[in-house]
């Protein structure tokens, strides 16, 4: 994958849509272009966040490790961005990220990825937006199961 | 040491002193006689009348008579000057021979030293002191004696000539020497008075730029570097004063000399000229003759300069005396060791077993505050026993005791009725081993530190030195002994194999392979060897094994696991994980003809690209790295992080850059200045294809540098042959480390798991080839840098544990010796000191009250008396470990103490 290729990935990507031209390439420029083969981990919950990744091809699982279990909270696939929850916090990684069959992603160095969307104020406002639409869908996420775990209480 | 310079001179170089006086006398008749002889020239010669003169049986005639006389004093002229050249060469033997005792005996006072003393010297000022300070006392010793005898016999000779060609002239010339030696002494006093405040001064001064240097750190973590500048200043400026009211009084001697000399010729003129015209118009016999007063004058013209050298010979003499006080002054700190604890031991050392008692041990500190008091107690050598106790408890303190680096100020220490105090240190230094915190190495290599505590006295030498070089050793040995240094040989093979149980290198080489396995060493010490390069010269059979390596690892990355993390390096093929330079060089640059950095400046890779039809190619790809670069990082500021991440061009180099594309799309590349050409050619060396993924190097582009790298090799000139070794895959490179050997090719940037799988497979094929011991051999020939720096702290604690249980010690003190490695392998490294046997009594300085029952004998220390003690308990090998975080518990604070 080129680099101008990698510039056309990261277009599909809403956080970085609203991004002015050269930022975008920078990012793209910037990035690593990782293979990872089938049950290789990206990275471990609780190991330092340094980067957030892109998938260009492929599946991730997302598993949550509670008390010595592995517990699968979500799949990911082409076009989505992870990691960056962790970046914004500040924080280790929440979650490891093992790759379903081959993957292949665009790493983004987690100073490079804030430099980015930090860079004016449309950018961060798209941050806010798309954190929001996430906290919007984890509430009615959460008021779905609410409701089916009420209905279920005798 | 002898309280004065001259004492020093006497009783150790009179002799040569003797040997110079007398060969000085010897020259003054033959100096007394080229004075003389010009008289005869030209009174006799010259004009002279009565020839023909008869000389040994010869009839000479006037001319021949003059070319006689002249050649008689051309011979006293080179006879004078051989004199003074043989004079002066013996004189600087002599000197340096002094100055290299000297500086022997302080370096060898400075280790005898009580260790505590060192709180109050600085090391800078005792490395000025051995090195600068006495420098210019080896020019004085050679001059000590020498030179007022020859300068003074020269004077007198010349004297003697002057007071026998006239009385009146001759005190006409000396008229004036009274007032200097009265006056100049009296100015000297002076000098010397600010001499001895300039090298109190100097030595401060000295002491704050050590004090600077090592707390570096601290001067950038507080940002006072503005306060140290400030307290340099005013030292400098200090110094700066004293000079100047030095130099006033020195010069002002030097005005009143040269005023002095100058006065004399002014009575010679007036008088010799009187008493001349007078005898020409009168004359008588006894008179002064023209030619006796231009030999006077001639003469006086020779007397200034040994009365100036004999005075400046004072100012030297003062000045010395005065340095050599100050320097002795500094060499005699009490309670300095006897010379004989430090003498090289002759045949078998005991070795220490019975009981260590130690009764009553105190110590007081200057100013008499007492950090331990009263302190007894006794166990047995071969025990393992724990001091326990804080910070300023005292555990430390006899733990220092034990290993003898403190000496108690009252109480003593016996070991199977043996008093430590006066072990000699052959003793303590063998059969006792130390490991304290800081953990210090010398420069050198990881094993010269590693074998450093068996390196007592060179071993005697077996078999036959080259001829040329025992000649050259007699000579060296011949030096030192005439300087009263040591004449053991730096150079000889020190190391004492029986002392770690073990008949000669190879064993010993196991031997420390055993104990870095103990101290957890070991695999660290292959990562070091790995990173190395080997000399295939000289070790052939290594090279010959890392290649077997390389092809059993390159049939191992066929497993499906490893399949696209490596790319081999293969002549045939263009290389996406290597840059563009890497990919036309195919090797790996010796020295900086083929730096990557500057590989577009040279002109031998520019006559290739245009062979192979690539300098326009490669210009045109330069513009469109430049385009992109200037595209995506023109919007930063410059100085970001980001431009020496990413960026082909640096901040500083971007407008440039933009000019240049300005100018190149203006003209076409073809047309372009060569300057621009030369900026954008640069570029595209960098690209690795794997990595930038740029879209700029295409198949098309591989092939034709393919092709040049073809060239490249095949057309190497002789000359530049050795600037680079090709990767050959039947070859090992001279150039390249190990590791890279055995990979030969490169990590795919793609998969960031290589690094770890491929690095954990180079270490399986090791293992299987049994290459391990070769590859950590490698590994101990690793420089340590200044003090060890190149190690981290926690390596720097094991290679010090290791040295001391290589020695096999009697009884092993552990002072919070494995602070800095971390809980796991403190856990195993205790473990194993428990439990291997590597050193039967064990002391540990623990700081933790709760101390795992598993030493023999727990002494509880607190406020520098001893509390209480809990005897006894059963060994318990489980509970081995727990003692290794207890003994790192406390890291950090004490270590800097």
């Amino acid at each position: 994958v080129q680099y101008a290729d990698a510039v056309a990935v990261l277009r599909t990507i809403s956080l970085f849509a609203e991004l002015d031209p050269a930022t975008r390439k920078l990012l793209a420029f910037s990035s690593s272009y990782l293979t990872f083969q089938a049950g290789e981990a990206l990275f471990h919950q609780g190991s330092p966040t340094d980067s957030v990744y892109v998938i260009d091809d492929g599946e991730v699982d997302v598993i949550v490790e509670r008390d010595g279990h592995e517990v699968v909270v979500a799949r990911l696939g082409r076009h989505d961005l992870f990691g960056e929850i962790g970046v914004f916090r500040n924080a280790p990684r929440s979650a490891t990220i093992r790759a379903v069959g081959a993957v292949k992603v665009l790493k983004i160095d987690a100073d490079v990825f804030l430099k980015a969307v930090t860079a004016n104020g449309e950018a961060a406002l798209a941050v806010m937006r798309i954190l929001s639409d996430k906290l919007i869908a984890m509430t009615q996420r959460f008021e779905v199961l609410k409701e089916a775990f009420d209905k279920a209480r005798p | 040491m002898e309280p004065t310079i001259f004492k020093y001179i006497f009783k150790y170089s009179w002799k040569y002193q003797l040997m110079l006086l007398l060969f000085t006398l010897s020259s003054f008749p033959f100096l007394y006689y080229s004075l003389d002889l010009p008289k005869t020239i030209v009174n006799k010669a010259i004009g002279g009348s009565d020839f023909p003169k008869s000389v040994s049986g010869f009839d000479l005639d006037q001319i021949q008579y003059l070319v006689f006389l002249c050649g008689i004093f051309f011979i006293l002229v080179l006879i004078n000057g051989a004199f003074k050249y043989y004079i002066n060469v013996y004189k600087g033997i002599i000197g340096e021979r002094m100055l290299r005792r000297l500086r022997y005996q302080l370096f060898s006072r400075a280790l005898r030293f009580p260790i505590p003393h060192f709180r109050r010297t600085s090391q800078g000022e005792v490395i000025a002191m051995v090195t600068s300070e006495v420098e210019p006392l080896g020019g004085f010793i050679g001059d000590a004696v020498a030179l007022p005898a020859f300068q003074g016999g020269t004077l007198l000779t010349i004297l003697a000539f002057m007071f026998i060609q006239d009385v009146v002239l001759g005190l006409a010339a000396i008229a004036l020497y009274p007032l200097q030696i009265y006056v100049i002494p009296k100015l000297q006093r002076q000098v010397n008075a600010l001499a001895k405040e300039r090298v109190r001064t100097v030595r401060r001064l000295s002491d704050r730029i050590g004090e600077a240097i090592s707390g570096i750190e601290e001067i950038h973590a507080h940002g006072t570097s503005e306060l140290h500048r400030a307290d340099f200043s005013r030292w400098v400026g200090t110094i700066f004063h004293i000079r100047f009211r030095i130099y006033r009084k020195k010069f002002f001697i030097k005005f009143l000399n040269n005023f002095i000399a100058q006065l004399t010729p002014f009575f010679f003129f007036l008088i010799g000229g009187y008493l001349v015209i007078e005898g020409q118009r009168n004359p008588s016999e006894g008179q002064l003759t023209f030619g006796a007063l231009v030999a006077v004058l001639s003469a006086y013209k020779d007397l200034s300069s040994p009365w100036k050298e004999l005075l400046d010979w004072y100012q030297l003499k003062e000045d010395s005396r005065v340095k050599y006080e100050q320097l002795i002054e500094q060499f005699e700190p009490s309670g300095v060791m006897d010379e004989e604890l430090q003498r090289p031991a002759e045949g078998p050392i005991p070795h220490l077993s019975g009981t260590v008692v130690a009764t009553n041990l105190a110590l007081e500190e200057e100013g008499g505050v007492k950090t331990l008091q009263g302190v007894s107690f006794s166990f047995d050598a071969g025990e393992k026993v724990a001091l326990v106790g804080g910070s300023g408890s005292g555990a430390e303190t006899v733990a220092r005791m034990l290993a003898r680096l403190l000496p108690p100020t009252a109480g003593s220490i016996h070991i199977g009725g043996l008093n430590l105090l006066t072990l000699p240190e052959s003793v303590t230094g063998r059969r006792i081993g130390y490991v304290g915190p800081n953990a210090p190495l010398f420069q050198g290599t990881v094993g010269d530190n590693l074998f450093y505590g068996l390196r007592h006295r060179p071993l005697p030498s077996t078999g036959p030195a080259a001829a040329e070089d025992a000649a050259g050793h007699a000579r060296e040995v011949h030096e030192a002994r005439m300087s009263g240094n040591t004449e053991s040989d730096p150079d000889a093979d020190w190391t004492d194999y029986e002392a770690a149980g073990v008949d000669g290198p190879t064993a010993l080489l196991e031997r420390a392979v055993e104990i870095l396995h103990a101290v957890d060493l070991e695999a660290e010490i292959l990562g070091l060897g790995l990173s190395g390069s080997v000399d295939a010269g000289r070790h052939p059979e290594l090279a010959a094994a890392v290649l077997e390596a390389r092809r059993l690892l390159r049939a191992r990355l066929q497993d499906e696991r490893y399949r696209d993390m490596v790319e081999p390096f293969d002549a045939d093929r263009f290389n996406s994980n290597m840059s563009v330079a890497e990919n036309l060089l195919f090797g790996t640059p010796i020295g900086p003809t083929f730096d990557l950095e500057h590989i577009g400046d040279n002109p031998y890779v520019r006559s290739v690209l245009q062979r192979a039809g690539l300098l326009d190619e490669f210009v045109l790809t330069g513009l469109s790295v430049a385009k992109i670069m200037v595209d995506l990082f023109q919007g930063l500021p410059p100085g970001h992080s980001f431009f020496e991440r990413f960026s082909f061009i640096s901040a500083e180099a971007l407008p440039e850059y933009q000019a240049v594309i300005r100018r190149v799309e203006t003209v076409g590349v073809g047309h372009a200045d060569e300057a621009d050409r030369s900026l954008l050619l640069s570029l595209p060396f960098q690209i690795i294809v794997g990595r930038h993924r740029l879209g700029l190097v295409d198949e098309a582009m591989e092939a034709r540098v393919l092709r040049a790298r073809q060239l490249f090799a095949s057309d190497l000139p002789a000359e530049l042959k050795g600037a680079i070794a090709f990767f050959d895959p039947h070859a090992f490179n001279v150039a390249a480390s190990v590791q890279d050997n055995i990979l030969f090719g490169k990590l795919v940037y793609g998969r960031p798991q290589a690094q770890r799988d491929v690095g954990a497979l180079i270490i399986d094929v090791i293992n299987e080839l049994g290459l391990r011991r070769a590859v950590v051999e490698l590994g101990l020939a690793f420089p340590v840098g200044v003090g060890g720096t190149r190690l981290p702290a926690a390596q720097r604690q094991k290679v010090a544990l290791a040295r001391c249980l290589l020695k096999r010690p009697d009884l092993l003190i552990l002072d919070q010796a494995i602070s800095a490695l971390d809980a796991p392998a403190r856990a195993s490294v205790t473990e194993r000191l428990f439990n291997d046997g590597l050193a039967a009594g064990q002391v540990w300085v623990l700081s933790d009250a709760e101390v795992p029952p598993v030493f023999d004998r727990i002494i509880h220390f607190e406020g520098g008396r001893r509390v209480d003690e809990a005897e006894a308990y059963q060994p318990e090998s489980g509970a081995a470990a727990d003692a290794g975080q207890a003994a790192g518990g406390e890291t950090g604070g004490s270590a800097s103490g």
